[in-house]
């Protein structure tokens, strides 16, 4: 038979694997957590698998994924910015005190740069992203597998997975990082600001302070792991939507299943490259 | 001799316990209109489905223009799918496109110019008198609109199959009544064969050659409108009362 997307469509042709209400036997292996965690590992790991053999693959769906990028990334541009400013100047007033008491409030642009760049700034945009972007995923591939809009593609002998999932994937990836950079940037501003409230240090004192104690390995490493956050991020968007099978109910599950397990594997990622990181250090 | 356009043989699809399509065996043949009659859940859904390789059958063979869908290459199925056009019963257009792009997607792979692209886009919406919602937005379009839509969509790669599920579901009688009446013109002038899946009689009547009758996943009666409206069985002359 021909090579049917390996989720999706795949699990029309066995919704016993799919749903466990339509299990013919009496036994039935759904009903058992590790199995259908087994399962979905499974299923995931061919869609991944399915996804780097698409995105070598030509024809290049570059006008798609530039479109992507324009949503995904220029789109979360109001939302990031609002929350790095926000996330530089609370941590600053919030480290303040305690730096105060042990009378080392001269590091605090220190201090706070390095939270912000090595970890805050990643993680709390990624967990942002999440929340837009791989819920917005979701649901719409979701949405779309509803409407039968992925099917209409399929039989007009166009690719879908290429379409709508590879230049999803490619533009959260590519993306992420872009916003990142954005975000622990406008951080910095915030941080500045917070410094100020009850300071008085010129931009220039701030940023050597800054870039005193900011050294490549804390650069580099986030921004190595938001590439991974941001794929993370749209895999499981795509997977959840693209994988829907229960009608509008499915749309609400594939948008919520989208953001708990992207920002857990957001976490499970950051877990991984600290200890990368500090092994490497 | 007339030509065979879709050769089904001993069809059969099960869901986990339900069995929904068991020995299904039809044959449509060129310029010929089929109507698949059936109760809601019968499996003629399931059954055009398979027709196009959306669903694998769990046993029996599906040959279109003398190609078995289950032995093609995914390369290979994609061909044969650029000559089947499938409407959906919801229209199925992509609505993050306008009807424009929505019509120009299947034409992508093509090498032509962008103004012959147009003029194909143009003229498919001519065909179901739609010229006018060429820059609107599906949201923007009612359930008759997005019907025509999706057919002008099916037809704008000249296909020799159309297949339609549930082409009048939804819609008010006079709308239903265009759509079916839309049928028959497009087979008129494109010489086209279609299945239409439909619980509606009053598509059957209009736009039907041959009608089959699904019951429970088989064919239960096969003729022409007027023959089935008489037929001995009860349960099937039920379906025309």
């Amino acid at each position: 038979m021909n090579p049917q997307p390996i989720v999706g469509p795949e699990a029309e042709k066995t919704p016993e694997l799919k749903s466990p209400d339509n299990a013919a036997s009496v036994f039935q292996p759904h009903s058992f957590p590790l199995y259908r965690f087994f399962l979905e590992v499974t299923l995931l790991t061919k869609f991944t698998a399915r996804y780097f053999k698409e995105v070598l693959k030509p024809p290049y769906e570059f006008n798609e994924l530039i479109r992507q990028c324009y949503l995904i990334g220029y789109k979360s541009f109001p939302l990031v910015s609002v929350t790095g400013f926000i996330m530089g100047l609370v941590l600053t007033i919030q480290s303040r005190p305690t730096l105060a008491e042990f009378g080392a409030e001269s590091w605090l642009p220190a201090m706070v740069a390095v939270s912000i760049i090595r970890e805050i700034g990643p993680v709390i945009t990624a967990l942002i992203f999440a929340g837009k972007v791989g819920s917005g995923i979701g649901a719409e591939l979701a949405s779309m597998k509803v409407t039968e809009q992925i099917d209409a593609m399929e039989v007009s002998g166009m690719n879908p997975f290429k379409y709508i999932v590879v230049t999803r994937i490619a533009a959260a990836t590519i993306m992420l990082p872009a916003l990142v950079v954005i975000a622990d940037t406008i951080s910095l501003y915030g941080a500045y600001i917070g410094v100020n409230l009850k300071g008085d240090v010129n931009v220039h004192l701030f940023l050597s302070q800054v870039f005193e104690k900011l050294a490549f390995i804390d650069v580099l490493p986030a921004l190595i792991k938001t590439l991974f956050f941001g794929f993370s991020v749209g895999l499981i968007g795509c997977y959840k939507g693209y994988n829907s099978n229960k009608g509008t109910e499915g749309v609400g599950e594939a948008a919520n299943a989208s953001v708990v397990y992207a920002s857990l594997m957001i976490f499970i990622i950051d877990m991984i490259a600290v200890q990368i990181t500090s092994f490497m250090m | 001799m007339e030509k065979i356009l879709v050769e089904i043989e001993h069809l059969k699809k099960a869901f986990g316990s339900k069995n929904v399509l068991m020995d299904i065996n039809l044959r449509i043949k060129e310029g010929e209109n089929l109507v698949v009659l059936g109760k809601s859940g019968s499996g003629k859904s399931v059954l055009i489905k398979c027709m196009v390789g959306l669903i694998e059958p769990d046993e029996g063979k599906i040959s279109v223009l003398g190609k078995c869908i289950g032995d093609l290459k995914e390369d290979e199925l994609n061909q044969v799918r650029k000559k089947i056009g499938f409407l959906f019963q919801s229209g199925a257009l992509y609505d993050s496109m306008t009807v424009r792009e929505n019509l120009e997607f299947p034409l992508r792979e093509l090498k032509s110019k962008k103004e012959e692209k147009d003029q194909l886009v143009v003229e498919a919406l001519q065909h179901v008198g739609l010229e006018e919602a060429i820059d609107k937005m599906p949201s923007e379009l009612s359930g008759g609109m997005r019907k025509r839509v999706g057919l002008a969509r099916t037809l704008i790669l000249k296909p020799e199959i159309i297949l339609y599920d549930e082409p009048t579901t939804g819609l008010d009688p006079i709308t239903s009544k265009e759509i079916s009446k839309l049928i028959i013109e497009i087979q008129k002038k494109h010489n086209t064969s279609s299945v239409i899946i439909t619980h509606d009689v009053e598509c059957a009547r209009i736009t039907g050659d041959r009608l089959v009758i699904i019951k429970e996943g088989e064919c239960v009666a096969e003729g022409t409108f007027t023959e089935l409206q008489s037929s001995k069985d009860e349960w099937v002359r039920s379906f025309f009362e």
